[in-house]
């Protein structure tokens, strides 16, 4: 079952991730956490093949994708 | 958080500092992810100068040392000869590697001493309100060159490899899990290792140079501009002038390491 967790008080709304998924799951949404930042959200995560770039390029490890390689 | 996050990083600091969208995150993000592949938390000493950059081994929760403007090196080289089996790594940005410690640089480099440089090119002294840095492209508008930098920048690899460095490689923050690979290797090498890692910011450099603050039209930017050695190989120079030349870029398995050396000559003098 694949998930992906963003946390929204160490997200800052630099939309990496959104620019960075060959998938296009993400898309910027228009809830604000306390720093007023808009927080992006994975609006298509069937889509997602686990490639964890948005892991790697998230500059505040705000992102966490679950899920099991192996069963794709 | 992500979980590692959460098993590496000082949680009081959090979240970082840096600005949103800017590429010193990522390596941080990419350096946690080597060490636990690595599984070296314990034995490692982070030494930094300061800067921007020097902010990214702060977050750790490990030991670190926070050093003067330019002198991470020299101090690293301290605490690598009073502790070999540690593996030092430095976080230093251009500005503080090869401008005010320009010259640290290049005689850790010509000793080959065991440890991992991690510079962290942004093209600008950031944290100080955006002035020239020695790697500032030639022409760019910045606080202390209204009409364009007139000096043409330094391509620290060559510096590197020139100094006698035994492992040289350049990456992007756009290529993640090659800097997680590239990381690994550097911090493995017996040898002085250099990585230029170019990332991007977005406030001074982003604002000054590409004229844009937007992070992701910067990391476009710095996508559109990448290219790997071996097909840079192929160009002619005139071609590579506004290029980055990524990958592994030389790497020299033989040469006499330095602490190595000092401890056998210590053994000698003893008698």
């Amino acid at each position: 079952m694949k998930a992906i967790v963003i946390d929204e008080i160490y997200c800052k709304g630099c939309r990496l991730c959104i620019m960075n998924c060959r998938q296009n799951v993400y898309e910027i949404s228009s809830v604000r956490n306390a720093k007023g930042y808009l927080i992006p959200t994975p609006a298509r995560i069937d889509d997602c093949n686990l490639c964890l770039t948005c892991e790697m390029i998230c500059p505040g490890m705000a992102i966490t994708v679950k899920g099991d390689k192996d069963e794709e | 958080m992500h979980p590692l996050a959460e098993k590496y990083l000082r949680k009081s600091s959090l979240p970082t500092l840096f600005c949103p969208g800017c590429g010193h995150g990522t390596v941080l993000n990419c350096f946690i992810r080597a060490i636990d592949d690595l599984g070296i938390i314990d034995g490692l000493g982070l030494v930094s100068g300061i800067g921007c950059s020097s902010w990214v081994p702060v977050f750790v929760n490990t030991d670190v040392l926070h050093t003067l403007h330019g002198r991470a090196i020299a101090v690293a080289t301290g605490l690598k000869l009073a502790n070999p089996r540690l593996h030092v790594v430095v976080f230093t940005g251009d500005g503080d590697c090869l401008g005010i410690g320009g010259n640290h640089f290049m005689h850790a480099a010509r000793r080959n001493i065991d440890m991992t440089v991690l510079m962290l090119d942004n093209y600008i002294y950031g944290m100080t309100g955006g002035q020239v840095a020695p790697t500032t492209p030639t022409d760019s508008r910045t606080q202390t060159s209204p009409y364009g930098n007139p000096e043409p920048p330094v391509d620290a690899c060559k510096l590197a490899v020139a100094s006698g460095a035994t492992y040289v490689a350049r990456w992007t923050t756009a290529q993640p899990a090659a800097l997680v690979k590239a990381m690994k290797e550097a911090i493995r090498h017996r040898g002085f290792s250099f990585i230029d890692t170019i990332s991007q910011c977005p406030t001074q450099a982003g604002r000054y140079i590409f004229a844009n603050d937007d992070p992701t039209k910067l990391l476009e930017v710095l996508k559109t501009r990448k290219i790997s050695c071996a097909q840079a190989a192929k160009l002619p120079e005139k071609e590579l002038q506004d290029r980055i030349v990524t990958g592994k870029l030389f790497e020299d398995n033989q040469k006499q390491e330095f602490v190595a050396k000092m401890y056998s000559l210590m053994e000698t003098a003893k008698g």
